[in-house]
């Protein structure tokens, strides 16, 4: 990446383009900026994870067996995949049908001072998707590529996989959304209506 | 008592799950949990998840959660200390959570280097905020199950089931 940093995409760019299409698609974003890019544009079939670093993917598998209809899309960053790789096993092992990772990578840890993460030292996160059987994984480096990728990441079936590589420009925190129980009790009453209180 | 012995019980918990409406059941195994799993494994109206280790399923279930179904994690008291952080999420949106544990490193214990977590379950998982009912005796296990169960889902709060090594038995561990 840091051979081409003039064409590297912008992360809340990337963002704005993946929320501005995804339809009734359910959402859950991992601790740190993609819980702050994905605030830009916030929705009830959102659920930010604010805690817990390396829940996300595994958020994800649980939704998406509760709702096999759906669209499930886990959106997250480097630093908050790699302390959950082993999502990545069991949800490769488990595969579902309906459910799609995206991690925003700007190899780095951008919220602790921008530490280098291991996607920077050469470990390859798609290739380790791929060798936990996603149907479909890839990395991410241009728009053309983004655009191509898009309606995989939010309509293929079977498990699906993008390392989508940004720059490391940071943001500030776009939401003060941060009440768990509320984010929960949000997204559960807009996707089951009375029964979110059975 | 062998491990490898059909258990009553055992099936007194899944009878309880399935009262209580359990539709995920995520797990790392453990040997007094065997039959338990092979009776979520064949329930086609189960999804039994196996693990890489205990915090993905606290995650998972939040997630079945979310999505309008309820879960169950079975583990052993060696992984308890692996879902610490995890449960900060449970604690902060008040997910509901069952958690049933067998224990070992207490009644019988011949593997010095289960005690450290067996003895420390029960502060670890009250420390993180997780209701803790154990129980040692067979005719117990299914209300204990299904009551802790209510509570999880009803409550919306996190509830672990110890489940005594003296109920699971501690021959042939080493097999």
């Amino acid at each position: 990446m840091s051979d081409h940093k003039e064409q590297a995409l912008d992360r809340r760019k990337v963002m704005a383009k993946i929320l501005g299409q995804r339809g009734d698609t359910l959402i859950v974003t991992g601790l740190g900026s993609t819980t702050y890019d994905a605030g830009t544009a916030d929705h009830p079939n959102t659920f930010y994870l604010w805690g817990g670093m390396g829940a996300a993917a595994m958020m994800g598998l649980g939704l998406a067996l509760a709702q096999p209809m759906r669209r499930v899309l886990v959106l997250t960053g480097d630093g908050e995949m790699l302390m959950g790789l082993g999502a990545l096993a069991t949800i490769g092992a488990q595969a579902p049908g309906n459910i799609a990772i995206g991690v925003i990578d700007n190899e780095h840890y951008s919220e602790t001072g921008m530490q280098p993460t291991h996607t920077h030292r050469g470990v390859d996160l798609a290739g380790i998707a791929r060798s936990c059987s996603f149907k479909v994984s890839e990395t991410v480096r241009t728009e053309a590529e983004l655009d191509k990728q898009l309606p995989v990441l939010l309509k293929a079936a079977g498990s699906v996989f993008l390392d989508i590589k940004v720059s490391t420009q940071r943001y500030p925190m776009s939401s003060r959304l941060r009440d768990g129980a509320h984010i929960k009790n949000r997204f559960r009453e807009n996707l089951l209506g009375q029964a979110a209180f059975d | 008592m062998a491990a490898e012995t059909s258990h009553a019980w055992a099936d007194d918990i899944y009878q309880a799950l399935k009262k209580a409406k359990v539709a995920q059941v995520a797990f790392v195994p453990d040997a007094g949990h065997k039959q338990l799993i092979n009776a979520c494994h064949a329930d086609n109206t189960m999804t039994a998840v196996s693990l890489t280790t205990e915090e993905e399923g606290v995650a998972m279930l939040a997630g079945a959660w979310l999505g309008g179904q309820r879960g169950a994690l079975l583990m052993q008291s060696s992984g308890a200390g692996n879902c610490i952080n995890m449960l900060s999420i449970i604690r902060e949106c008040r997910f509901p959570l069952l958690m049933l544990v067998t224990m070992r490193g207490e009644w019988g214990e011949f593997n010095p280097w289960q005690l450290p977590m067996g003895q420390g379950t029960p502060q670890a998982l009250e420390s993180a905020g997780v209701v803790v009912q154990r129980v040692d005796r067979p005719e117990d296990v299914g209300e204990t199950v299904f009551a802790g169960a209510l509570m999880a889902f009803g409550s919306n709060r996190p509830v672990a089931i110890l489940l005594g090594q003296r109920l699971v038995g501690f021959k042939d561990w080493s097999k």
